[in-house]
């Protein structure tokens, strides 16, 4: 993974010196609250429901073993000893004091971990899939590119008071682990007819109250050319953007009001007089950051392993965790783990410090001292050899790390909601808790098989509802709070919005009307068939009918 | 049925913790709800925004408002959800205590 | 209102002309962009300076053509998180190169003066003498930039192999950053 040099170390120290500063005038009262929110903002700070919130940024995903230890002591230190795991692949804090930021952003530098840019109108976390450098599937790794992104788009002078945030995802593979179609920028590497690497450009994707999936307004973007491109996005989108209302200042509103077409061509015109400038790196710098990317050792492990071809056949369990959170790796005999942090009844994401220190523990023995984080709010660990697999699952059980249920109906996505979160309209995570509890038994999840519930405590979509194979969003209807359905969404390379299925459903009858989705789904399905297949087959109408039957 | 008079209490937010706060008596700001003064009315609540609005100035708090409550058995009770939670801590047991480690 | 330029409280010499106002002949006067389109003839024949102010959805590409004929330029920031300006000062500095003075009106405040100085502003017109104190100070919290600019600081990249290279060949001059 990418290390710090004394650049990037600088940078980060004199960014923590710079916000001490401003929270000293602050406190004082020489800066308003107007004048510090956007600058808090930009140092990932949120102001809560109960307190402050601190969004640490954990770049494309990828963490080291210090650096989660480090988390746990933040969490320690400065919180209440857990964090949450996000759908952006980053970890929030929710109890941080204000007086306590500039320490926390201190302990973070050391271990070279910033809250930068985690929030505020400026370009956010840059995403890769979690799978990114060891999937099987794997054009080429895509944290290079994020990297170069995260530089190039740190403190950007021009681009820091943008209209609206900017979040901008890349994906290696063809298959899109990164649900870069619902970005504002989505990259999408592949090879041109010449055999030469570059990125599909894709423009205003985006969930949140309208949500659009991104068009493409370059086919084939060679590689070399990518921050010059982008930084010819960004130039459009910050003098053209909506600045007259908030809820219509994404860049994904200019993209439907001008058209993809038009877009395409102001990005070309403005492109054409800054390909050539010192925007896009030297091939040398290119190759200093791709060298971190190049993989670690691997010892050589056989591809045929004996006690794990075993362990997988005497144990039931094991076998059925291996189905579901493993996932094949480009080096042979190693595998890819999941975590899970979705146990039965347990908030989604949230993982105690006892936990981070024994994950980082792991990852140093099993996984060459690398984690990765999923924004579908679980962890990975990317390198673990297939003859540690089972000590590895024994561990993870004993941590309550090992549910074998990734991917299934009890891997729920869910935002912290009304819990937590200021802007929610309804809770999330007790909702989400009882559809783990009700679905909690095993075998009939995997029965059910694939199939991905989000849940959004409000309108702005942060638990990417819109693209969950069943969504749930909270919505407040005389002071109660009540959760409209969608079926249908979805988050890969064939991204699609889901459609509303009919009246919401309280907060009493909504995990029944999930379950009637899925009974309704079972009833129906043919051989093979996910829950997908058999939605896009037989339409909204069987689930209708079963949902508001008795009604 | 008689509706109860609409009282209003302020809260906002402490600037240095965030903790959520109520303005009681005395401009005095307090964590617990029960400590703070109600407002039977619209005049009355302005200028308990207006004492609000100094300790903004004076860089103690942020961003308050007023919200409805009613006096119950147990003291004051805010109408709404976001309120009751914001009074009372997340709704769901605090994660770290839920884990056995 | 003060005007900074240099670091220090500066006197200003300029006068901004509201658009029905006469425009004075014998001292340096702002216009707006509509003035300029609608008086071409008689602004171009002046001979006192002349700058133009740009509302922040003014396109650049509006005066770029005529940018030899101004010693300023203004743009605004209406509030301070509306960001187009930084964009239009750039666009002036490094597309068109405009050698004059950019000058930041509206909302300009002490802990956005880095990000605009680094686009190419270099006069900044503030609510209170006080802002220039922290002038030096804001200028040089943040000495490590990944992003050219028009400030023309020496960048990140720059640097890392320029330390590479006088790692390689230690007599070889390394020019300072400027």
């Amino acid at each position: 993974m990418y290390l710090y040099d004394e650049f990037d170390q600088r940078f980060v120290d004199q960014r923590v010196e710079q916000f001490r500063d401003q929270v000293r005038r602050r406190l004082e009262g020489e800066l308003s609250e107007d004048e510090f929110k956007p600058l808090r903002l930009m140092n990932g700070l949120y102001l809560q429901l109960h307190a402050y919130m601190l969004r640490v940024a954990i770049p494309y995903g990828t963490l080291s073993a210090p650096q989660l230890r480090q988390l746990a002591l933040i969490a320690r230190k400065y919180d209440r000893g857990y964090g949450h795991f996000t759908t952006r692949q980053n970890i929030q804090f929710n109890w941080i004091k204000l007086e306590d930021a500039p320490d926390a952003l201190a302990d973070l530098a050391r271990v070279q971990m910033h809250a930068l840019q985690t929030s505020g109108n400026c370009i956010r976390n840059t995403t890769a899939d979690q799978y990114a450098g060891v999937a099987a599937d794997e054009i080429e790794d895509p944290r290079i590119y994020c990297e170069m992104i995260r530089q190039w788009s740190s403190i950007h002078p021009e681009f820091s008071f943008l209209p609206r945030k900017f979040k901008i995802a890349v994906t290696g593979a063809p298959n899109d682990r990164a649900a870069v179609r619902v970005h504002d920028i989505g990259l999408r590497m592949h090879r041109n007819g010449e055999g030469e690497t570059g990125f599909e450009v894709m423009v205003g994707g985006g969930l949140g109250r309208t949500p659009m999936i991104a068009k493409t307004i370059r086919k084939f973007l060679p590689k070399q050319h990518l921050l010059s491109y982008l930084e010819a996005i960004l130039r459009v989108y910050n003098l053209a953007g909506r600045r007259d209302n908030l809820y219509k200042a994404r860049i994904k509103i200019l993209v439907h009001e001008i058209g993809a077409a038009e877009m395409a061509r102001r990005v070309e015109a403005e492109w054409a007089e800054i390909r050539d400038t010192a925007v896009d790196l030297p091939a040398a710098e290119v190759a200093r950051i791709a060298d971190f990317f190049a993989g670690p050792a691997y010892a050589p492990q056989p591809a045929f392993v004996p006690e794990f071809e075993a362990a997988r056949r005497s144990g039931a369990d094991f076998a059925r965790w291996l189905r579901t959170n493993t996932a094949a790796h480009k080096q042979p005999g190693h595998a890819i783990v999941n975590l899970s942090l979705k146990p039965a009844g347990k908030p989604p994401g949230d993982v105690s410090a006892a936990q981070m220190e024994a994950i980082a523990d792991l990852a140093e023995r099993y996984s060459l001292g690398e984690i990765r984080v999923a924004h579908e709010q679980n962890l990975v660990l990317p390198h673990v050899a297939l003859r540690d697999l089972h000590a590895l699952w024994q561990a993870l059980d004993a941590l309550g790390l090992a549910t074998a249920n990734i991917g299934l109906i009890s891997d729920i996505i869910a935002c912290p909601g009304m819990d937590y979160c200021a802007l929610a309209t309804a809770r999330s995570i007790p909702i989400a808790q009882r559809i783990s509890e009700r679905f909690h038994d095993l075998a009939r999840a995997h029965d059910i098989g694939g199939l991905t519930i989000n849940i959004s405590g409000c309108i702005n979509a942060c638990g990417h509802h819109h693209v969950g194979h069943i969504g749930l969003l909270g919505v407040d209807k005389a002071g109660e709070e009540f959760y409209q359905l969608t079926l249908g969404g979805r988050a890969d390379q064939d991204a699609a919005v889901g459609a509303i299925i009919g009246p919401a459903f309280s907060s009493d009858t909504v995990v029944d009307a999930v379950e009637t989705v899925v009974d309704t789904y079972l009833a129906l399905r043919r051989q093979g068939e996910r829950f997908l297949d058999t939605y896009r087959r037989v339409g909204q109408t069987p689930f209708k009918e079963k949902l508001y039957a008795a009604h | 049925m008689a509706k109860p008079a609409a009282l209003q209490i302020i809260t906002a937010n402490r600037l240095r913790d965030g903790a959520v706060v109520y303005l009681g008596p005395d401009t005095h700001w307090s964590t617990r709800i029960s400590q703070a003064v109600a407002a039977a009315d619209e005049d009355q609540a302005r200028a308990l925004l207006a004492v609000a609005a100094r300790a903004v100035a004076e860089a103690q708090v942020v961003a308050p408002y007023a919200i409805a409550v009613a006096r119950d058995a147990s003291g004051l009770r805010p109408a709404s959800y976001r309120e009751r939670i914001r009074a009372a801590g997340p709704s769901i047991a605090a994660f770290a205590a839920a884990t056995a480690a | 209102m003060p005007l900074i330029k240099e670091g220090r409280i500066a006197a200003d010499l300029w006068v901004s002309v509201a658009e029905d106002e006469a425009v004075p002949a014998d001292r340096p006067a702002i216009v707006g962009l509509r003035r300029w389109q609608a008086e071409t003839a008689t602004l171009r024949a002046r001979i006192a300076p002349l700058g133009i102010r740009l509302k922040n959805n003014d396109a650049v590409a509006d005066i770029a053509g005529d940018l030899d004929r101004f010693e300023l330029v203004a743009l605004e920031f209406p509030k301070f998180t509306d960001g187009r300006a930084y964009s239009q000062a750039r666009l002036l500095r490094e597309r068109h190169g405009f050698p004059g003075e950019i000058r930041a009106t509206g909302q300009v405040l002490r802990d956005q003066f880095q990000i605009m100085h680094r686009c190419g502003f270099d006069a900044f017109q503030v609510a209170d003498a006080g802002a220039a104190e922290g002038w030096v100070q804001a200028l040089q919290e943040i000495g490590v930039r990944y992003q050219e600019a028009a400030d023309g600081s020496a960048t990140v990249r720059e640097l890392r192999h320029r330390a590479a290279r006088s790692l390689m060949w230690p007599q070889a001059e390394v020019t300072a950053a400027w």
